[in-house]
């Protein structure tokens, strides 16, 4: 399995994490994990996600997260963890 | 298991630090493109590249994408031509053929330099790679894409002094071909002492003949990040400040060695090197002199500066080495004067001079780098800017270079405008006394005794 991470930022309101998750739900993207906290002001919450069962490629998914989140007036970046992982960790 | 503190700050970087990797270059060997047919050597390049590189960009896209890393440039370095080119060229104008098909390649592929337009003369010049050298105004004046380099002297052998002659007629012949855009050909053409094999970085990026047939190299970036670094510890000690920066360094050349191996596994060619080098940008925030006065100088150049580099220098290579498994290239701190706004502000104060920017190489790579002079320099004077900073390589047993630019028409005062990622000079002055008949002795510069290990 290979793991993504959804990340959200913006201006909090409601029904940020509904209407992910509801996407993520259409397209067959199990969610392993969630949380979030406040920044500078701004909503941040962070899904770690496998989307090996989606049928769509992962750069179709990134970039309708990415349209999904404009319509919200939020970020939402899909990414894989290795980056994470290789920056953060020895 | 990631945790939100760590994602966020990942993405901080990129986002507001200016992180990014700045080239996946592909390195190519065109030793077997080899023939003494002009035509065939040229339709073998094209074919070659064409091939090899077919998938580079579309590689590099889609990392950017699925990691939300921005991959600023995607390059190809080839090996020298002046090797290439040997047994068909019998004139400078066969080589400005050869650049021209390059350049078709590199737009075909859709990368935006290619470097290997390049000879070799450390020690002693074929009559290929002389003409290769003469060729060089004319083909860097017509083409849009090629960058040409030209290896002078080495800490093994000593300093060629006939080239390092030649080299300064090249650059202001360069220069005058181009003087209707400020001498941009001279931005486009480096010379090495130690010229390293697997350098991604432009201009002097060339495929070494020690390299397999096709390689990946990475150079990583992120002086921005740096710079936020050292900003987060203003009152630390010397200590706590060399471990900050070391700390981020390792974390900016992960996500380089991350980037190498997955464009090396998806595109099947081998990971070459991951370059360490922090490369600045025009970019607010993206300024190796902004690092050096977050550390506590008042401008880039006061007293100081060379120790506050040293330090940098040194703690990007011990955070870069851990994090990475094969580390070349050039791999310090680039200092260029026009591609860093802090740098041509401390220039415009007064701050900071060729001199003191020649001090500044002994301790970092590369060299004095995108440096602008007044048009009417003699040609003997940039030979002789030349052979003090091979000299300054050949004895510290490290690779040194040059991109000096004499803008044909300006003087000091002026000031050079090259667009893009090259950005823009403020003239330099240069000493006026003579160099001349030191560089019309000619000959060799003999190999420091410390290259006598044997």
């Amino acid at each position: 399995m290979s793991k993504s991470i959804i990340t959200v930022v913006g201006k909090d309101q409601v029904g940020i994490i509904a209407k992910v998750c509801t996407y993520l739900a259409d397209n067959d993207v199990n969610i392993l994990d969630i949380s979030q906290t406040i920044v500078d002001g701004f909503f941040n919450m962070m899904m770690i996600a496998d989307a090996d069962g989606s049928a769509k490629e992962f750069r179709a998914l990134s970039l309708e997260l990415e349209e999904l989140g404009k319509k919200m007036g939020c970020i939402i970046k899909l990414q894989r963890e290795e980056i994470f992982n290789s920056m953060q960790r020895i | 298991m990631i945790n939100l503190s760590e994602v966020i700050e990942t993405n901080a970087m990129i986002e507001k630090e200016n992180l990014d990797v700045r080239t996946i270059t592909l390195g190519i060997s065109l030793l077997d493109c080899m023939s003494d047919d002009i035509d065939a050597v040229c339709r073998k390049i094209y074919d070659r590249i064409t091939e090899k590189a077919e998938n580079l960009v579309r590689t590099g896209e889609d990392i950017e994408r699925e990691y939300a890393i921005p991959i600023v440039n995607k390059r190809i370095s080839v090996t020298p031509i002046g090797i290439v080119g040997s047994a068909a060229a019998s004139s400078p104008e066969d080589f400005a053929r050869i650049a021209a098909v390059l350049d078709k390649a590199a737009k075909e592929v859709g990368v935006n330099f290619l470097g290997g337009y390049s000879a070799l003369p450390v020690k002693g010049m074929t009559d290929a790679e002389r003409l290769l050298i003469q060729s060089i105004p004319m083909a860097l004046s017509s083409t849009e894409r090629i960058c040409s380099s030209v290896a002078l002297g080495s800490t093994k052998v000593g300093i060629n002094m006939d080239a390092v002659a030649l080299m300064g007629r090249v650059i202001k012949e360069s220069a005058e071909r181009t003087k209707d855009t400020d001498s941009s050909a001279c931005t486009k053409l480096v010379v090495f002492c130690n010229a390293p094999d697997d350098n991604p970085f432009m201009a002097g990026a060339f495929h070494g003949v020690t390299e397999t047939d096709a390689v990946i190299n990475v150079g990583v970036s992120g002086p921005g990040v740096i710079k936020h670094a050292v900003d987060s510890v203003p009152d630390a000690d010397f200590e706590e400040l060399a471990e900050t920066i070391k700390r981020t360094a390792f974390k900016v050349t992960r996500l380089g060695q991350l980037v190498a191996k997955e464009a090396s596994r998806r595109m099947g060619i081998p990971f070459g090197i991951v370059d360490l080098s922090l490369a600045p940008t025009p970019a607010i925030g993206d300024s190796i002199s902004d690092i050096l006065e977050g550390m506590g100088l008042e401008r880039t150049g006061a007293p100081g500066t060379t120790a506050a580099l040293a330090l940098l220098n040194d703690q990007v290579k011990k955070g870069g080495i851990m994090a990475s498994s094969y580390v070349g290239g050039l791999s310090g701190a680039f200092i260029p004067v026009s591609e860093d706004q802090g740098m041509i502000n401390a220039v415009n104060a007064g701050a900071l001079t060729i001199e003191k920017l020649e001090a500044m190489t002994c301790i970092c790579s590369v060299g004095l780098d995108m440096i602008a002079i007044p048009g009417d320099v003699p040609e003997s004077t940039i030979s002789g800017i030349i052979a003090d900073e091979m000299a300054i390589g050949m004895v510290n047993q490290k690779t040194t270079a040059v991109r000096i630019i004499p803008v044909i028409g300006k003087d000091v005062g002026d000031t050079a405008y090259f667009g893009g990622l090259l950005g823009y000079a403020p003239i330099m002055a240069v000493s006026r006394f003579s160099s001349e008949k030191f560089i019309a002795r000619g000959g060799r510069i003999p190999a420091p005794v410390h290259s006598f290990r044997n």
